[in-house]
């Protein structure tokens, strides 16, 4: 057969092609992975950020001295194909660290790649709680406040509302099982007279609004917890809307309020859900304000969470290589156990017991402003005060 | 019961969605046999013109006329892509034309992203259908209504023009029998551009019809396409009624199902399908097929089993490929292993496909059980990696008998939409059923034993068991076996007529096949360290086809080069640059242009030209014989 001959060719090509990327020895290189294909949306806004963090960081004279270099990649939304990007940063690029990811089981994915390959992981997006807790591991730190911090950051505003009766809208995947699972628990905790009327569980993507609007209306909950986001919320906001599921009933909602979510929906914003989010335009900390100046003075536009998290992301990592000194992963390990360093939203610390930072985020309710949904009466919640106690974390997460 | 009227109204609405977009599928399908994979990228920049016309121009007459105008204009994008794309590739292969409508779609989600940006976008409401109204205490958006009356509008509108007018008449011939509307002399190339402007004039509208009520974004199209592909496979290919009526049965379905089982949504499609299948193979309204004039993995030179001269250079190619560890670094050894291993899974698909002549477009299943096998057996069980391997294939070689076993009652596409439909069954039980296979965030931590841990001695493993399986299959071509296999592809009533039990010869290629497609998959578990849903997805399935096709159906081995071209260009191109979709899109459709029999069939043909260079005229060598049953 010619095959082989194909097949060596290719070869060849791959490894001219991987030859030419060689680089400087001094730079400190980051290997950073994200699903840019996928998810634009959130994934443009957050490319700016890590790419502000890195002029900042060159401009401040680098790590320890070094030239601070990201080397991007596209994961497609694929888990293996994130893995087969990990692997090009690790043994091609010779990343000092891995960093990024947004969907939870990519996120699992690349982590469960660190642990076998011995290479530091910053998880800077996926909120899944598996990634620190049941399947944590040693080289991997996640940045973004988890599912279970966020569930109680809504649940403490959740359970002062009057309502009894409960309905629940969410993805049908494993982000959208978990929030709901995580806020049942805590509510039910702490209002034993709760009742769940109704769940619905539509797929990821393709929700079909109007027969799960009528369906929850028809349970008649006082309350409504949707997890849903981006295009499915647009449709399950506009049928509901329009069908009067929101009148007269509260809403709590994961993630609403960041600007990626909340600014499509414009004029249609529903008024009053308590949600999650980023309201860039009223926070005023001496942090924020710098790192928003700096934002707007760049690229002319306002940041969305996306951006936040990229920032801090490789701010984070730079902070967590200064300290170590060294790209050995041990060693990084070693400087990021309970590290602590400024961002945007105050001072966070990665947490030694499960490597989770203490990023919080911000909870407030949604208004419309001017024809654009905006967060209202918000207030920042700090990750640190969110967490389950370290008797109960350590006995979720596997020793190592 | 107001509730449950409201219900079913709401279920009607959605039902026209569908219908509008499935019907232009169906009516492109019946005439031109085209699978348009492209539909849905068609119904996706529907949308987004609608958006930017509805935005600009002001007033009712704006709203409604942006509509239309996107329409339109999309139709016209449409009959450009059929004039300069489709027409050159109508005689090509079966399913070829996949291929460049894949690319298409490809090019398409990346173009808009770069048009339109990465937002979603919110288009305004329709003037005059903005709220709801009361019925018994229940809402019904007004909008809604619009689109229940649409629907059957436009299925009327449909009928009169297939009923009542000669360009009708002749499209209605042309699904029944287009060679025969041919040979009396009608223009086909007309009317397969005008059928395929209809038809996606209708996709555009469908999607410019959802403005008021959806989010333009860059994941419509995948969104639908699969379930408006479903909705025509129930309604039965070509049959607009058909098409109507399954859309209806899938909404309603959907709108009640979810009251007593939420989480029906994911598949009730799929179940839908399959159970339609096996009860009425040619779906609600289909005719069964008629007899098939043109054999359809006829090839142009008759099948050879390698001369020796041929083999020692496989097998000289096979040796310098097994001497890249002596150079390449360790990321260029894991790629290569990924490319050895969808060499296995590609070849599996295409001893189905070009051999037994059946498109599976769900092939993903019996990798993805194989590999899934493998997660089982290393994480539960905690057998060696040796053990795994052996026994997790069996998994896909399970599934292979079950499914293979009512799929191969049926042919054509409904042999091919049937197989998808299991793969998404298997799909989403892996998918919902989180105790045991840890749902979309898969099972992890299934690294290979010190063994073969090391980057080059897993490629060994993978480059050997990839030549061994493309060998083995090569060889069951040119077995006794092989040749029934041949014969119920290229004539079922012959092969019946001298005694093959055509169904069994059928099953157990489909089952070999399954098998093979999980050795692969066992392999890609092991290389991967873990194993998630995807690895049974609709994409891998379609990324099996298109490397089969563009390999080349109708060749022997094609497959090997069709999975290592499609492969690293496919990581080399995702590494290189965010427009990845873009470029390989745009290379696919280069290929289905310059190479309308796939790389390895065109190569083969050229070669056979110059051998055949002297002997003047030889039409029959040029094209395939076209032999009545």
């Amino acid at each position: 057969m010619r095959a082989r001959n194909y097949f060596a060719g290719a070869a060849f090509a791959l490894l001219a092609g991987g030859m030419a990327h060689s680089a400087v020895a001094q730079d400190i290189k980051i290997g950073e992975i994200n699903s840019y294909s996928l998810l634009p949306a959130f994934t443009e806004p957050y490319r700016k950020g890590w790419q502000l963090a890195v002029e900042e960081i060159n401009a401040a004279g680098g790590i320890n001295g070094k030239k601070l270099v990201v080397v991007s990649k596209d994961d497609g939304g694929k888990p293996a194909d994130a893995q087969t990007a990990a692997n090009e940063l690790v043994s091609s690029e010779g990343v000092a660290m891995l960093a990024g990811t947004f969907l939870s089981n990519i996120g699992l994915a690349v982590s469960d790649f660190a642990n076998q390959k011995k290479v530091f992981f910053l998880a800077a997006e996926p909120l899944t709680d598996a990634i620190t807790w049941s399947k944590g591991n040693k080289y991997t730190f996640r940045l973004r406040p988890s599912n279970y911090m966020q569930a109680a950051m809504l649940v403490e505003a959740a359970s002062k509302l009057p309502a009894k009766r409960w309905a629940t809208i969410a993805p049908n995947y494993e982000y959208g099982q978990s929030a709901v699972a995580v806020f049942k628990k805590l509510m039910s905790e702490k209002r034993p007279d709760i009742q769940w009327v109704d769940e619905q569980w539509p797929p990821q993507g393709k929700i079909d609004a109007g027969p799960v609007v009528q369906a929850v209306a028809a349970a008649n909950p006082e309350a409504i917890l949707n997890v849903t986001f981006g295009a499915d919320l647009v449709k399950l906001v506009r049928e509901g809307n329009t069908r009067g599921l929101f009148k007269g009933r509260e809403v709590v909602s994961f993630l609403t309020g960041e600007p990626e979510y909340l600014d499509p929906l414009k004029e249609e914003t529903p008024e009053g859900w308590i949600v999650t989010g980023y309201p860039w335009y009223s926070i005023k900390t001496p942090e924020h304000d710098a790192f928003l100046k700096a934002y707007q003075a760049k690229y002319n536009d306002y940041p969305r969470l996306g951006s936040i998290v990229g920032y801090q992301t490789i701010k984070a990592a730079a902070a967590i290589l200064a300290k170590a000194g060294s790209t050995d992963p041990e060693k990084l390990i070693a400087a990021a156990e309970g590290i602590s360093m400024p961002s945007p939203f105050g001072e966070i610390t990665f947490r030694k017991i499960d490597h989770q930072s203490t990023l919080g985020a911000y909870v407030g309710k949604t208004a419309l402003k001017d024809g654009k949904g905006v967060m209202v009466d918000s207030s920042y919640k700090k990750g640190a005060d969110y967490l389950p106690g370290d008797a109960e974390v350590a006995k979720l997460r596997p020793k190592d | 019961m107001a509730f449950y009227v409201v219900q079913f109204l709401t279920g009607l609405a959605s039902a026209a969605s569908l219908f509008l977009v499935a019907s232009g599928l169906s009516i492109i399908f019946g005439v031109t046999r085209i699978v348009n994979f492209a539909h849905g990228a068609f119904y996706m920049i529907g949308a987004y013109i609608a958006f930017t016309l509805t935005e600009r121009l002001s007033g009712t007459f704006g709203f409604w006329g942006g509509i239309v105008l996107a329409a339109l204009a999309v139709a016209v994008i449409g009959v450009i892509v059929e004039m300069v794309l489709l027409r050159r590739i109508y005689h090509a292969p079966e399913l070829f034309q996949l291929l460049a409508t894949f690319g298409l779609t490809l090019m398409v989600e990346d173009l808009v992203v770069l048009i339109w940006g990465p937002d979603d976008l919110v288009g305004r409401r329709a003037p005059g259908f903005r709220g709801a109204i009361d019925f018994f205490g229940q809402n019904i958006p007004s909008y809604d209504l619009f689109l229940i009356v649409l629907g059957p509008v436009v299925l009327g509108i449909l009928w009169l023009l297939f009923q009542r007018t000669r360009w009708g008449v002749l499209v209605r011939a042309a699904t029944q029998d287009r060679d025969m509307v041919a040979a009396l002399g009608v223009n086909q190339k007309w009317l397969f551009t005008s059928v395929f402007a209809v038809g996606v004039f209708l996709a555009a509208l469908g999607g410019a019809l959802q403005i008021p009520r959806d989010a333009v974004h860059h994941a419509m199209d995948l969104r639908i396409i699969v379930e408006v592909f479903v909705v025509v496979v129930i309604g039965g290919l070509g049959s607009i009624v058909g098409a109507f009526v399954a859309a209806v049965l899938v909404s309603e379905l959907n709108a009640f199902g979810i009251l007593i089982f939420p989480k029906i949504s994911i598949i009730l499609v799929f179940l839908v399908m399959a159970v339609v299948l096996i009860v009425r193979p040619w779906g609600l309204f289909g005719k069964p097929e008629a007899a098939a004039r043109k054999t359809p993995g006829l090839t142009v030179n008759p099948w050879r089993p390698l001369t020796s001269s041929e083999r020692l250079m496989a097998l000289a190619a096979l040796v310098i490929a097994a001497m890249l560890p002596l150079f390449a670094g360790n990321y260029l050894l894991t790629v290569a292993s990924e490319i050895a291993i969808f060499v296995i899974f590609a070849v599996s698909l295409h001893f189905l496909m070009s051999v037994g002549g059946l498109a599976s477009f769900g092939h993903a299943a019996y990798f993805g059980l194989g590999a899934y096998g493998i997660a089982f057996l290393a994480k539960m069980a905690g057998l060696p990696m040796i053990v795994c391997l052996l026994l997790g294939p069996l998994l896909g070689c399970m599934g292979a008998a079950v499914f293979g076993f009512f799929a191969v009652q049926l042919s054509g596409v409904y042999f091919a939409m049937l197989t998808l439909a299991f793969a998404q069954i298997v799909w989403s039980i892996a998918f919902q059923w989180v105790n045991v296979t840890g749902g979309d965030n898969g099972i992890l931590g299934l690294w290979p034993s010190s063994w073969a841990a090391s980057p080059s001695r897993f490629y060994w493993l993978a480059l050997g068991v990839a030549a061994l399986v493309t060998v083995a299959l090569r060889a069951m071509v040119f077995s006794p076996f092989g040749y029934a296999l041949r014969a119920t592809r290229d004539s079922g009533l012959r092969s019946e007529a001298v005694g093959i039990d055509a169904k069994r010869i059928q099953w157990t290629a489909f089952v070999i096949s399954g098998t093979t497609a999980g050795i692969g998959g066992a392999l890609f578990a092991y290389l991967k360290g873990s194993v998630f849903p995807d690895n049974l997805g609709i994409s891998l399935s379609v990324d099996a086809l298109v490397m089969v096709l563009l390999g080349g159906v109708e060749t022997v081995s094609g497959a090997v080069i069709g999975a290592i071209v499609y492969k690293a260009l496919n990581i080399w191109l995702v590494s290189q640059t965010d427009l990845s979709k873009l470029v390989l899109g745009g290379f696919i459709m280069l290929i289905v242009v310059v190479f309308p029999k796939g790389i390895v069939g065109m190569l083969e043909m050229l070669a056979q030209r110059r051998k055949k260079a002297s002997p003047p005229g030889s039409p029959l060598l040029a094209k395939p014989i076209e032999s009545a049953e």
